[in-house]
């Protein structure tokens, strides 16, 4: 097992002929079980061509049936990502998986409140995406520096998920799956959600969580992790440096009770029974010491 | 992207907020002409820069004679503006808003933001209209007052009065409060602001409800819509290096120490940024190149970094992922050649074709220090400025 996907999920890719959209559903098919897993592309003004041999399909919901699909990756640009986001959520895919980068904040805000009471799970905007290496790997992160194991990791950051998949690998430890939700405001998954999957999965010995600044998604997943969590977590929180911020980083951390430094969020992963460094060197080697 | 108050005013006053009647004046000649305009007997002098705090600096006055609105024209237009949003450095002031004044009798806080948690835009109000809405949430909490907004609904009547009783609007004066909170929202929305406050709300002798300052920024994702806003974009109170960055794609910020960084990726860009500090130095800018990072780019990054006279070393850390780390090299290579790099250079590279780019760098022939991890990196620039070892703090 693992989470989210594995080596039986059927992934469509909406914006399967744009350029970044070929190129990755390229590499994702060349990944382990990828030939297999990719079988669909969605783009209404080509249905019925194919991208090198995959059935390009006009809406979603028709190449769901058509492939049971049952997994959406979306690489439209940023203007239509919010609307390609609820194509997919319409025709009840299990889970979509948006790369696309600069979506505006409103569309998010209009597509979240839509997917409520709905069956989809959402990862990104804004996000490397999701891999269970040697399985299936969907979404933009370089599948090659990854291995089969037992570690969990969740990030808000594309290269530093790859930082400390990197230190795993020079220790010799697996993952299970790394998750990148992504660095937006208004997102789907959050630290919390996937922590509760990787808490469930028979596969995950010990998370990793990768955290930013702003925000206090990490300060509800150390506490739900405190209360619910039964393996081993450690943490990074990037922006111990960052500048103490534009004003609207202040007054949307006015709304989350104050919080949102690092120096806040680690203290209350520390509260709550989370190994943290400061050192984003030394990510792995303290998982290692934990396990 | 931030606007000045009068521009701000001049959404606000499309959705129906009602401001004071004013003009932008760019000559202490045009600010005689307004006050003229305006008519009245007392006018008020007000500063545009892009920062707060602009009052207690001295950019706003309260004229009481067109001699006075002449003699503070010229007192303000060409000032170096210092507030505690401005840094030491300060802001020239360029632009004016001339005003009639207004007879305050209340001063109240309506702010809007998009909360994280809830997902949806939020309103926050306070009866401590004037102070920073940061100061209340620290020592008053309780009279800040929070509406998370349905996006079908819109702010509803009934929530727009219950909020303005809270924060102690005159009852004969609910309708025009709610109506623009009403309009502030609709102002946020359809614009794509992130946020937007009106500090103060006033509530005038006869009862008027006027923002009498607007602040507004907007969400960068989301200009490609608003050609109206982004034609109100004032490079004068941006950053240069921002602006130079943003030609080619780059995120840049500026910082205060002495180490440029050059990363991939905005997480990863924040953690080299922390080693740097562990290590007992402070990095000199945020500087996230993006996904392909190109010779192009590279070249221009260095030429950026450099151009902060601040900078002493150069921290280049890239993950190589599906950009290898050979073609990164080569683009390091070509940079540092071009800028005849003067001062260390430390490169980490990890990832894909990575022995490949360690070999191009030591057979550059450039004077390239190399690195294994981020901390060894951070350890070698440091070092490099210092000229001596260093542990971490």
């Amino acid at each position: 097992m693992s989470i989210l996907i594995d080596k039986n999920t059927r992934v469509m890719t909406q914006g399967i002929t744009g350029k970044t959209g070929a190129f990755h559903t390229r590499l994702c098919r060349e990944y382990a079980n990828g030939k297999e897993c990719f079988v669909a592309g969605v783009n209404p003004s080509k249905a019925g061509e194919n991208f090198e041999g995959i059935p390009i399909y006009g809406t979603v919901r028709e190449a769901k049936e058509q492939t049971g699909a049952t997994v959406s990756v979306i690489y439209v640009p940023p203007p239509f990502a919010a609307g390609a986001i609820d194509e997919a959520v319409d025709a009840d895919l299990d889970l979509v998986i948006c790369i696309t980068e600069g979506v505006p904040v409103r569309d998010m805000i209009a597509t979240r409140h839509r997917m409520r009471g709905k069956k989809t799970l959402l990862v990104g905007p804004n996000c490397p995406g999701v891999i269970t290496p040697d399985e299936i790997k969907i979404g933009i992160m370089p599948g090659h520096i990854h291995k089969k194991g037992r570690i969990g990791v969740v990030s808000r950051s594309g290269t530093l998920t790859y930082e400390a998949v990197g230190q795993l690998m020079d220790l010799g430890l697996g993952q299970s799956t790394c998750v990148g939700i992504g660095g937006d405001p208004v997102n789907g998954l959050k630290h919390i959600d996937v922590m509760r999957l990787f808490n469930d999965d028979p596969q995950t010995d010990a998370v990793i969580m990768v955290g930013e600044i702003g925000g206090d998604d990490e300060e509800n997943c150390a506490r739900w992790v405190k209360a619910h969590m039964k393996k081993p977590v450690v943490g990074f929180i990037a922006g111990v440096t960052a500048p103490p911020g534009k004003r609207m980083g202040h007054a949307g951390a006015i709304i989350s009770g104050g919080k949102g430094t690092a120096n806040e969020k680690l203290a209350v992963m520390e509260e709550c029974g989370i190994k943290t460094t400061r050192n984003p060197s030394e990510m792995a080697a303290l998982l290692k010491s934990v396990l | 992207m931030n606007v000045h108050e009068y521009q701000g005013k001049e959404i606000l006053r499309r959705f129906g907020v009602a401001t004071p009647r004013g003009f932008p004046c760019f000559s202490v000649a045009e600010a005689d002409a307004a006050a003229r305009e305006l008519g009245g007997k007392v006018w008020v002098v007000k500063a545009q820069i892009h920062a707060g705090g602009r009052g207690k600096g001295g950019g706003v006055k309260v004229a009481k004679s067109l001699q006075e609105v002449h003699d503070f024209a010229s007192k303000i237009l060409g000032m170096t503006l210092i507030t505690h949003q401005t840094g030491p450095e300060g802001r020239l002031v360029k632009r004016l808003l001339v005003e009639e004044g207004a007879d305050i009798r209340k001063e109240l806080y309506v702010g809007m933001v998009v909360d994280r948690g809830t997902q949806r835009v939020t309103l926050m109000a306070s009866s401590e209209g004037g102070m920073e809405i940061e100061e209340v949430a620290a020592h008053q909490p309780e009279k800040i007052h929070k509406v998370a907004i349905d996006p079908d609904s819109g702010l509803t009547d009934s929530q727009g009065a219950e909020v303005a009783r809270k924060i102690g609007v005159p009852d004969a004066s609910v309708p025009q409060a709610c109506k623009l909170m009403q309009g502030l929202y609709r102002a946020f929305v359809e614009c794509d602001a992130s946020l937007a406050e009106i500090n103060p709300l006033i509530i005038t002798g006869k009862g008027e409800v006027l923002a009498l300052d607007a602040k507004l920024n907007f969400d960068s994702n989301a200009l490609f819509r608003h050609s109206d806003i982004v034609a109100m974009r004032d490079l004068d109170e941006e950053d240069p290096a921002e602006v130079e960055a943003s030609k080619f794609d780059l995120s840049y910020i500026s910082l205060g120490g002495n180490i440029g960084c050059l990363v991939n990726g905005a997480g990863l860009a924040m953690a080299t940024m922390d080693t740097i500090k562990l290590f007992g130095a402070e990095p000199a800018n945020f500087l996230d190149v993006g996904g392909g990072a190109t010779t192009q780019k590279v070249t221009e990054a260095f030429k950026l970094m450099l151009k902060n006279p601040a900078v002493k070393g150069i921290l280049v850390n890239i993950f190589g992922g599906i950009m290898r780390c050979d073609t990164i090299a080569e683009g390091v290579i070509a940079a540092a050649k071009e800028v005849k790099l003067s001062v260390p250079l430390v490169v980490r590279m990890r990832g894909t074709n990575e022995e490949l780019g360690k070999k191009a760098l030591q057979e550059s022939g450039l004077p390239i220090i190399s690195a294994d991890t981020m901390a060894d990196a951070a350890k070698k620039i440091v070092a490099a400025v210092n000229e001596k070892p260093v542990q971490p703090s």
